[in-house]
């Protein structure tokens, strides 16, 4: 039995103004370069694509299934720039063939910094998803598939998900295989998938390669290669960012008649079929224990969390903005915590990376700075900001707590780089 | 290899890139002949035997220590780089005044007048010398560095059919932007024109190259200048007025209008809004030197800026070691060596997208020169927010590591072999 589960990772970031240090206007977001990648994200990508599954959903009377994960930050721009996306998302969610994923509401990192505010913005997410599409997410996936023995305790504690999802890292899984299911260290009711790396990137990253030696990928020839797992695995976890389909792999590659096709491959052997996580881990037993006490991600070929926090500026960046929780909260103003919770979101530390920025690619996507000095710069003008509007806030009463265990992880963050 | 400045005798960038790329050379074992003006100044009445053509006017072979491959040949000539022929009658005038003071003679200088004054004349002349050398030296190739060697370069190469590389360091849209001196225009074409190979020192000059003077992009060749590594020594700050507790954000280089000092004033002014702890220091000389320390004071930062004149040596490094910062405005900057010296000395940058550096290092902070408000910006994002200065240090000093003369030497020599090639 061979099992594809697909889950697509949906998201777009709030991007900051240009904000100098002579600035103190207290609004911080760029309203209309945002507005114009909504848009164009949507006309290029999320129309067409959630368009594409819905046609092979209905084809093949449900048989064909996916997952999402689309963040709070992406759902409020779509709202206000796309609302057309959102009822396609609806129209999707209404065929009981698509499972919406939990994850922190800000795509932030604060797992690391604050398990308060990480508990805060997953309830807000799964409450968002409730509301916009009646259905309570079972699975949780933590911001760029950052993953540890710790994460798994803390949402097997929160009592409300089966399965969390991560990256089948190779120092993680060893000679193990991705295509099963696992149960985490330290956990016993929760459920561990892990991304199969391999077929995944070769959809998201190699696909219209032409140095690639197996393009053109067809659908026939990814079919087979998903058959082989018949035999040594029971399911095929395929996660990626959506902006694959139109985006990434812009639709002059095929990208969508490879997806169109894709469903008529897989079923032409017999023993495979389309589940969605929440299915998988219903359906399959797990296979033994995974062990993950360092932090891993699924990000460049390190699969750690120096692309967040590598260097100086993206450490104190991240330390400085966690350092006013308790401000900002005992402030009680709501529109300043939710300038805070903008600010969290990880892609303003992505683009302060500086690992490959002298080769200049990968991390250039709708990034909207010239360079990563540019970019802690214009954070930290704005953090100035926000300080001295919680400081007109004395707080009232201590509330929230204090960072946990940030200062050992940024320690090991930065001595990874 | 033709060239108008050379270490010490140097007043900008040009004399550290003829030495670096000399040097590079001599240790890649290519035989140089550096032909140079020299300043007159105290021996001018060499200068005046140089209108007899009965007279020697070539000086003896000189050799440089550390350069066993390269003979240095001078010709006397007041030719300076950086002159504009304003500021070149006046220096005449200022030689000839000096002159007559030492001398109490007036009579021998009158009929030179004219024509020494004759900034056209005095760069033939310099052309017609260097013919005269030539034709005792062995050489294959003729290396040309800016306008002002040009006619010579030309020149040798018509008198000896060898071929000429002319290397474009600035032109004059970058010294003057659209007031262009006609007649420097028309020389730096002409050399462009005859050159077998056009090298530029960036892909900024390049395209000036192109589109300005007319040349086939196929001749046109872009190679970067490198830095010298000084080694950092660990010098001792010396005794300054600049108290340590203070940021110190540098200026250095000459004060012309090319250069922005205004920007820099200007974006001083606003810093001092928000940041009081810091002290502005421009140290160089120029034609707007004056203005520059006028400006200062009209804006109210007079106190706040330190005008050091024109640093060479062991004095640039020390002004390296105490900068927290090097801002450099410049309205067009073909290529621009002192930043690359600031980050070999562990001094994070900001420098104009204007500028041909920008092309080769990532690790700046980079503005419009005319964008006073984001100089600013990130002239006090550098004093407020310490890691942005340790990130920039730690990875523009790697940066800059992988800029080396050996390796603008080794494109050098593969021009000049192509130039011979194609030559024959």
């Amino acid at each position: 039995m061979a099992s594809v589960c697909f889950y697509f990772q949906v998201h777009q970031p709030t991007r900051l103004r240009h904000y100098t240090v002579f600035d103190n206007n207290i609004h911080y977001f760029d309203d209309r370069k945002n507005a114009e990648i909504c848009r164009k994200v949507a006309n290029k990508c999320y129309l067409p694509a959630n368009r594409l599954i819905l046609d092979l959903i209905r084809k093949y009377d449900g048989r064909f299934r996916v997952a999402y994960s689309v963040t709070g930050v992406l759902l409020e721009q779509l709202e206000a720039y796309s609302p057309e996306v959102l009822s396609t998302f609806d129209a999707l969610a209404r065929t009981g063939c698509v499972e919406f994923l939990a994850e922190t509401y800000y795509h932030s990192l604060s797992f690391l910094y604050s398990r308060n505010e990480f508990a805060a913005q997953v309830n807000k997410h799964v409450q968002r998803i409730q509301d916009l599409f009646g259905q309570t997410p079972r699975v949780f996936r933590n911001t760029e598939l950052i993953y540890n023995n710790d994460l798994a305790s803390l949402i097997e504690s929160m009592g409300c998900f089966d399965a969390v999802i991560s990256e089948g890292a190779d120092h993680i899984l060893g000679y193990r295989s991705p295509n099963f299911v696992y149960t985490p260290k330290g956990c016993n009711r929760l459920r561990l998938l892990l991304k199969n790396y391999a077929l995944s990137d070769d959809i998201a990253f190699r696909f219209s390669n032409r140095d690639w030696s197996q393009w053109p990928l067809t659908a026939d020839k990814f079919g087979h290669w998903v058959s082989k797992v018949n035999g040594n695995g029971f399911v095929v976890n395929l996660f990626m960012d959506y902006e694959t389909l139109g985006e990434h792999q812009w639709k002059e590659t095929g990208i969508f008649d490879f997806m169109r096709h894709l469903p008529e491959e897989i079923f032409r052997h017999p023993d495979n079929n389309f589940k969605t996580p929440s299915e998988v881990v219903k359906t399959y037993q797990p296979m033994g224990v995974v062990d993950v006490p360092h932090l891993i991600s699924w990000a460049d070929t390190e699969r750690d969390l120096s692309a967040w926090l590598g260097n100086a500026m993206q450490s104190n960046a991240i330390h400085e903005l966690y350092r006013l929780e308790k401000k900002i909260k005992g402030s009680g103003d709501a529109k300043l915590i939710g300038d805070w919770r903008k600010l969290q979101t990880s892609d303003h530390f992505y683009y302060m990376c500086t690992k490959y920025f002298s080769d200049g690619d990968v991390h250039k996507y709708f990034n909207p700075y010239d360079s990563p000095y540019d970019s802690y710069i214009n954070f930290m003008n704005i953090l100035g900001n926000l300080h001295l509007r919680c400081v007109k806030h004395p707080p009232a009463a201590p509330i929230g707590q204090v960072a946990q265990n940030a200062e050992s992880l940024t320690a090991d963050a930065v001595a990874v780089n | 290899m033709l060239g108008w400045e050379f270490p010490p005798f140097i007043s900008g960038g040009l004399g550290t890139a003829c030495y670096g790329l000399t040097k590079a050379l001599d240790q890649m074992g290519v035989q140089i002949t550096f032909v140079l003006p020299t300043v007159v100044q105290s021996q001018y009445a060499t200068h005046v035997k140089l209108v007899s053509p009965s007279m020697q006017p070539i000086h003896t072979p000189m050799k440089v220590q550390q350069l066993k491959n390269v003979i240095f040949r001078t010709i006397s000539s007041p030719l300076q780089p950086y002159l504009t022929a304003n500021s070149y009658q006046k220096k005449i005038e200022e030689s000839l005044s000096q002159m007559q003071a030492s001398h109490g003679r007036t009579d021998k200088f009158v009929g030179t007048l004219d024509y020494s004054g004759d900034m056209y004349a005095e760069v033939q002349r310099y052309a017609e010398l260097a013919v005269r050398l030539a034709a005792n030296e062995e050489f294959d190739v003729i290396h040309a560095h800016d306008w002002m060697t040009y006619p010579a370069g030309v020149a040798v190469a018509r008198a000896t059919g060898k071929p000429l590389v002319v290397h474009v360091h600035s032109t004059e849209f970058d010294r003057s932007g659209e007031h262009v001196n006609q007649m420097i225009y028309d020389i730096e074409r002409m050399g462009m024109h005859a050159a077998d190979r056009v090298i530029a020192v960036s892909y900024l000059t390049r395209s000036i190259v192109i589109s300005r003077y007319g040349i086939s992009g196929d001749k046109v060749e872009v190679v970067y200048n490198g830095v010298e590594r000084n080694g950092s020594s660990n010098l001792l700050v010396g005794n300054t007025t600049i108290k340590k507790d203070e940021k110190i954000v540098l200026f250095l280089g000459r004060i012309t209008m090319q250069k922005g000092p205004d920007y820099f004033l200007r974006a001083a002014k606003k810093v001092l809004e928000k940041f009081d702890n810091v002290r502005f220091v421009m140290a160089g000389s120029g034609d707007l030197m004056h203005r520059a320390v006028e400006m200062a004071a009209e804006l109210g930062i007079g106190s706040k800026v330190l005008f050091t004149g024109f640093l060479r040596g062991e004095d640039v490094n020390k002004i390296f070691k105490m900068a927290d910062l090097y801002v450099m405005p410049s309205v067009s900057e073909p290529f621009g060596i002192a930043p690359l010296e600031a980050l070999d000395n562990d001094v994070p940058i900001i420098i104009s997208k204007q500028s041909g550096v920008s092309e080769v290092i990532q690790h700046a902070l980079k503005v419009d020169f005319w964008d006073v408000d984001e100089i600013a910006n990130k002239i006090v994002a550098v004093l407020k927010y310490p890691p942005l200065g340790v990130t920039l240090r730690s990875h523009g000093n790697c940066e800059v590591r992988k800029l080396r003369w050996r390796d603008s030497a080794a494109r050098c020599a593969k021009i000049y072999e192509e130039a011979l090639v194609g030559a024959v």
